[in-house]
């Protein structure tokens, strides 16, 4: 490798400004956490309809993200791109950061978050949430390892091999992922075998749309160079990637469209479901995808930073919605157990359900983001990930 | 109560020391089990339990069963969006002729159960018998069982409980459901919500051994057709639902 | 069975919190720490010899959760409602809740925490007219 990688110094106004801001951030989620804990989930706008909040909203969004994240650096050793070579560390770091964020939320919102103990004990293997507990952590270590293998030199002969391992661990755990709503055949939203492909296209976004925002903080807060070559790649790859999840969730849509008994759902989501529509036209739709792609296509304002920073901001956010849209959204359309009858009753059967999450909730999904934060802005200042130059001759010829 | 022979009692007594003789005395029927199982001997497969809804002889606005059940298992029988029902009434109304019936919706006590299937910790289990159970001492409370169940059958605990029935623990944070009042049919007795609607003389539930063809409720569904609630997912329910 | 390893977790905790407590015996005896003060309970004596019920009840209840639980074994002896049955205070009616009561002074003395009672009722069932004397 022909390019240093040099811890960041991390020592200004600027950098304990951030970590003191992401450290606020993660104290208030905890503090919410703890509250719920407390008084249980009636402090939140959960419900026994509702059952998964906006929790598990930024959770499956951290996690799904996770995986993406780390696809500089597969394709750096798996593919043999040498050009991405040089990020391919703050990749895998990245991909820990974020799968770390959201393994917290989720345990966090559990109704007893204090058994966690007898989440790693008892396992029932026909549980896709059982596997994903192994998934999880088997991608924790196996990260780590392909990490060590990258920057140790004496390792960097397995750098391949193990970088390839992490790639099919990373398509599998975001298989898992998806599988977890996949397999709730009783629910009109979940009955899909598209949702585990669909979950891996969008992690290649979200994570790329994440990756770019760190990249672009360190190199421009740290005033270390940045070719604009390297960015365009990036942001390339990143064009292709919305588009790709796009046509997904197209296809998903418009399968459910020709099944006629799923034809209420699809009108609940696309028309008349009231925030759930709104969310999807104008947060996933509009401004989570269509806006990035034209931001970064267009053939001025896609060279700059500026535009490539808010377009990733934007497919990060789009991409929540999109996780609102799909995990809430498809709890509030009622579950139908008479086909043919209108039903009612006090358990609210047959009418769309109402989630307003409550502050604790909220607090606690955004500090799976910021501790994602906090862990990649300590690991870059006491670690060397970061390529001291990026400029374009050096990653070229990398 | 049923009553209980005096010698078998004391010979109990004799065996259990002190705490046999208090403990016995609300538990009397435990002496003498219905289903013929001994108090020390586990569940077996050779009883399925089950229950029939007879649609037709369910009024609308009745809520017997439902105030048995609150009552029975300590429910605070509340209808917030956070407050637990194991059993609620469903009012339908036909979308084409209009035609309306009311049932009442609890835990169909599935042959395959998806929330047994999803469970991470094995908590949500089946009993031999059948009865689907939440084991709260390793429920996590993450809810996956709520989001598979395709009769939205189990509620989450949203707050701390008091005053919980002796033989119905309950608490914050775990995920339960109706047991087929297990508690009562381990004495022999029927789950309160079929206890109450004979009571009242409405008789639209029996309750009974889905594996015993003498029972009533396996002549019956012998004899009549009935319907499994979503049978396109093949779940096998134990609770069956006549006249709709 | 389900619980076990969970539980070995516990046994530990209890034993470092019995450990504790033993080291604490001689500043007990001397006052600082008050000895449990146990409600007399009914009957003349437990489902077991005392010492292996001070040492041994956590087993032997887990023991039977599971059996109930699973099994739907319901006897009495060893089981939660029959301790709570023998056990509840004569005044407070309960086995936790006042620092006499019988569950909560053992477990303040050991300083180890009971998470029973969060679900399971600390109270017997209000005797029912005529169905308490045998
Ligand atoms: S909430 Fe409890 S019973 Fe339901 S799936 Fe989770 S751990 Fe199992």
């Amino acid at each position: 490798m022909g390019i240093a990688l040099h811890a960041i110094e991390g020592r200004s106004p600027g950098y304990w400004g951030l970590l003191g801001a992401l450290g606020a951030l993660t104290a208030l989620g905890l503090a919410g956490a703890w509250y719920m804990e407390h008084h249980g989930h009636v402090v939140t706008g959960m419900t026994n309809q509702i059952v998964w909040g906006v929790p598990h909203v930024f959770a499956v969004f951290l996690i799904v993200a996770a995986s993406g994240a780390l696809n500089v650096a597969s394709i750096a050793s798996v593919f043999g791109r040498t050009f991405y070579k040089p990020l391919a560390p703050l990749s895998g770091l990245l991909a820990i950061a974020l799968l770390a964020g959201g393994l917290m939320v989720l345990v966090l919102d559990l109704g007893r978050a204090d058994r966690l103990v007898v989440a790693m004990t008892h396992f029932n293997f026909k549980s896709i949430f059982a596997w994903n507990i192994f998934l999880y952590t088997g991608f924790f270590a196996l990260v780590a390892v392909y990490l060590w293998a990258m920057l140790e030199r004496r390792m960097n002969r397995y750098a391949a091999a193990v970088g390839f391992g992490a790639f099919v661990w990373r398509l599998v755990l975001t298989t898992g992922t998806g599988s977890i709503f996949g397999f709730l055949v009783a629910r009109a939203a979940y009955d899909s075998a598209l949702l585990a492909p669909l979950f891996i296209a969008l992690s290649f976004s979200y994570g790329l749309a994440a990756f770019l925002i760190v990249l672009l903080a360190a190199y421009g807060w740290t005033g270390r160079e940045l070719g604009a070559a390297v960015l365009a790649r990036l942001k390339n790859l990143q064009i292709v990637f919305v588009a790709a999840a796009l046509y997904f969730v197209a296809v998903y849509h418009l399968t459910n469209l020709y099944l006629a008994k799923q034809g209420a759902y699809v009108r609940f989501i696309l028309v008349d479901g009231g925030v759930y529509p709104l969310a999807f036209w104008g947060g996933q739709v509009l401004l989570g995808s269509l806006v990035p792609m034209a931001l970064l296509a267009h053939p001025r304002l896609g060279a700059t930073r500026g535009a490539i920073a808010v377009a990733a901001t934007l497919v990060v956010l789009g991409g929540l919605a999109q996780m609102f849209v799909t995990i809430v959204g498809g709890q509030a359309f009622p579950l139908e157990l008479f086909p043919g009858f209108a039903e009612s009753s006090t358990f609210f059967d047959g009418e769309a359900h109402r989630y307003v999450p409550s502050a604790p909730e909220l607090a606690l999904g955004v500090a799976g983001i910021a501790v994602a934060g906090i862990l990649v802005a300590l690991a870059v200042k006491l670690v060397a990930f970061l390529p001291a130059r990026l400029g374009d001759p050096l990653a070229d010829s990398a | 109560m049923k009553p209980v022979d005096p010698t078998r009692r004391q010979f109990l007594a004799a065996a259990g020391g002190a705490v046999s003789i208090l403990t016995l005395a609300p538990g009397v029927l435990l002496l003498a089990p219905a289903h013929g199982r001994a108090p020390d001997q586990p569940v077996t497969g050779k009883v399925r339990w089950g229950l029939l809804i007879d649609t037709t002889k369910c009024a609308a606005g009745c809520a017997d069963c439902v105030a048995a059940c609150n009552r029975e298992n300590g429910l605070s029988g509340g209808t917030r969006p956070t407050d637990p029902q194991w059993i609620r009434k469903v009012e339908l109304k036909d979308r084409r002729p209009g035609r309306q019936a009311s049932l009442p919706m609890m835990c169909q006590h599935c042959a395959q159960p998806p929330c047994v299937d999803v469970c991470p910790t094995g908590a949500s289990f089946k009993r031999a018998d059948g009865i689907v159970l939440v084991d709260k001492h390793i429920c996590i409370g993450c809810r996956y069982c709520m989001m598979a169940c395709p009769y939205k059958a189990r509620s989450l605990v949203h707050e701390p409980v008091t005053g919980q029935s002796p033989d119905v623990p309950r608490g914050k944070g775990t995920v339960e459901s109706c047991t087929f009042c297990v508690q009562r049919v381990d004495r022999g007795e029927t789950p309160a919500c079929v206890e109450a609607c004979a009571a009242a003389r409405h008789g639209a539930m029996v309750f009974g051994d889905l594996n015993d063809p003498a029972s009533e409720i396996a002549r019956r569904l012998a004899a009549y057709p009935s319907t499994r609630v979503r049978a396109d997912l093949a779940l096998d329910p134990g609770v069956r639902y006549q006249g709709i | 069975m389900a619980g076990r390893a969970v539980f070995a977790g516990l046994i530990f905790a209890t034993a470092l919190g019995a450990g504790w407590a033993l080291a604490q015996e001689r500043t007990a005896a001397a006052g600082r720490v008050p000895k449990p003060a146990l409600a007399q309970a009914k009957g003349d004596k437990c489902v077991d010899p005392t010492d292996f019920m001070r040492r041994n009840h956590m087993q032997v209840l887990l023991h039977h959760r599971d059996r109930t639980m699973h099994e739907g074994i319901r006897t009495p002896q060893h089981s939660l409602k029959g301790c709570v049955e023998c056990h509840a205070g004569p005044q407070s009616g309960t086995v936790v809740g006042g620092s006499d009561d019988f569950c909560q002074s053992c477990h303040a003395y050991a300083a180890v925490s009971i998470d029973c009672f969060e679900c399971h009722a600390a109270r017997p069932r209000q005797a029912r007219a005529g169905a308490r004397k045998p």
